[in-house]
């Protein structure tokens, strides 16, 4: 009961002195909206790259070509010897067999110059296409690997795959996710340290109310819960417009452009639950730094 | 019982300043004693540490049971707990009402507002300001300030009140009052530690007097000893 008053009291008291000290209180909160604003944008980056890193992944494919001769048998040895190898997509989508039939029936269908060459090719023997199996990876850092791997194994005739491309596409999407993680650390902490700046010079102001909580016997605690309370308010308050922001103009810029920008390459990610996710972490970000920050301002001055 | 003993207190500032030099003292409980001596004697310095605004370079502060000198910056507030100070220039929370100010110092224990309500008007009561309560700081004379000062130090029932030149800004009428409220409080039984220069008042009161200079005890007056100087 009498912890609960204490906490009840301080929330009190913390409400009281945010309006009370109402220009340095619109100081903290403006700083941390506008940190959050920022990290709201990198946070949208990043899930879009980090989204279409993925489709990208997705897309990619190593093209194992099997031996002109090989036979029916081999083909499905083959394909149980490709599971073996580590990092391949499990289910039935990590390895698709395209075989020289339905190649041909699928170049026949695409040009009659095709359909006039090949319309004899009615036996496996007659047929001088080979063989593919599509394989896809889970993690294409480690495509080359599997490449490496399927190559060995006997009856594969050739393995292609666009690993330039996706190398220097992963390098691109690597870099812009690393870039904004360190752009949301750096504005976190930045923002930690105004905060602390702010809350600094408010507790300037209240020196006297703190001495005189400490005269009374006021322990370090019961003079610091409040702070806490205040600065988790400001940061609540901070987050306010940054969540706004994020909810309505992600959803809004989603729906304007039907989730695709430039055609089909780009897919946005879809707002939900993206939008919430991303103000829980606003709201938790605006929290703790607000605390951090009112905290160690408290800590220094109660340091005598 | 002695609720106050100090062996051997020795103080020196940072800057080289001997404040207290090899103090002996023991005050009993129950006790209305009044520090004396001309400024920079070291009389402020002596009450610091006893509520440890001031920790003592070396030698023992017992107060109620606990050695202040040992006490960490953290756990001040329990010596804190055991004393209320009362201050020349009040110390008040100007946007805080007589009551809030007053009830500041129960609120930090997390007591239930009834009780902080029956301990408030009591004190309140006692130094005679029980009808201006909802009043401001700002609305009250000196003397009142300091009453509402006062109440706020006994407020936790503490057994020690330590005044420091509790009169220094009030005229000789308002001191008196301030100096009858004090007595009351310690005919109830709490231990009064004053601070003062204002040797008339001390003649008055017919009290303990331990007269101070550069940091030593020049005199002690056992209680109606002390005559003032100038008479």
């Amino acid at each position: 009961m009498k912890v609960i008053r204490i906490v009840f009291r301080s929330i009190r008291d913390s409400f009281k002195s945010i309006i009370r000290n109402f220009s340095l209180s619109l100081a903290s909160i403006s700083c941390i909206t506008i940190t959050l604003v920022v990290v709201a944008i990198s946070m949208t980056l990043s899930v879009n790259v980090n989204n279409l890193m993925k489709k990208v992944e997705d897309d990619v494919t190593i093209v194992a070509f099997l031996d002109e001769d090989i036979t029916p048998e081999r083909i499905k040895e083959i394909e149980g010897e490709i599971r073996k190898i580590p990092n391949i997509l499990p289910g039935k989508e990590g390895i698709i067999l395209d075989d020289k039939e339905s190649i041909r029936q699928e170049m026949m269908k695409s040009s009659t110059t095709y359909e006039d060459i090949m319309k004899n090719w009615n036996n496996r023997e007659d047929n001088p296409l080979k063989d593919a199996y599509h394989v896809k990876v889970e993690s294409i850092d480690q495509m080359e690997n599997v490449v490496k791997e399927i190559s060995k194994i006997e009856g594969v005739h050739s393995v292609k795959n666009n690993e330039e491309m996706v190398d220097s596409l992963v390098g691109v999407f690597d870099a812009i996710t690393k870039g904004t993680y360190i752009v949301v650390i750096a504005l976190v902490i930045v923002t930690a340290f105004l905060i602390v700046n702010t809350i600094k010079i408010t507790i300037f102001s209240r020196k006297r109310e703190i001495d005189i909580m400490r005269l009374v016997g006021a322990s370090n605690i019961n003079i610091k819960i409040p702070f806490l309370f205040e600065g988790l308010f400001l940061g609540l308050l901070g987050s306010i417009i940054p969540i706004v922001l994020t909810t309505y103009g992600y959803s809004t810029l989603y729906s304007r452009f039907d989730g695709k920008i430039f055609g089909n390459i780009f897919t946005l990610t879809k707002p939900d639950p993206f939008i919430f996710q991303a103000s829980g972490v606003l709201l938790l970000i605006g929290v703790i730094v607000g605390m951090i920050g009112s905290w160690r301002a408290v800590r220094k001055h109660l340091k005598i | 019982m002695e609720l106050i003993k100090m062996r051997h207190v020795h103080k020196v500032y940072k800057n080289g300043v001997t404040a207290i030099h090899d103090l002996d003292l023991s005050i009993k409980k129950g006790e209305f004693v009044f520090i004396i001596g001309a400024t920079g004697c070291g009389k402020s310095t002596l009450i610091k540490m006893l509520y440890r605004e001031e920790r003592p370079t070396s030698g023992q502060i017992l107060v109620g049971g606990l050695d202040v000198a040992k006490i960490r910056n953290r756990k001040i507030y329990k010596i804190r707990r055991k004393l209320g100070v009362v201050f020349q220039d009040f110390k008040l929370l100007p946007k805080l009402t007589v009551y809030e100010n007053v009830a500041f110092a129960l609120e930090i224990f997390g007591l239930p507002k009834s009780e902080i309500y029956n301990k408030v008007v009591k004190v309140l009561e006692l130094v005679g300001l029980k009808n201006k309560a909802k009043q401001y700081p700002t609305q009250l004379s000196g003397g009142e300030q300091q009453r509402v000062a006062i109440a706020r130090a006994i407020v936790n029932g503490p057994k020690i009140l330590i005044c420091d030149e509790p009169t220094g800004n009030l005229d000789e009428k308002t001191s008196m009052e301030i100096m009858n409220v004090l007595e009351a409080i310690n005919k109830l039984g709490t231990t009064i530690i004053m601070v003062t220069h204002d040797t008339e008042i001390v003649d008055k009161m017919k009290k303990r007097v331990i007269e101070l200079d550069s940091g030593r005890i020049l005199r002690e007056y056992e209680e109606g000893e002390y005559v003032h100087e100038s008479n």
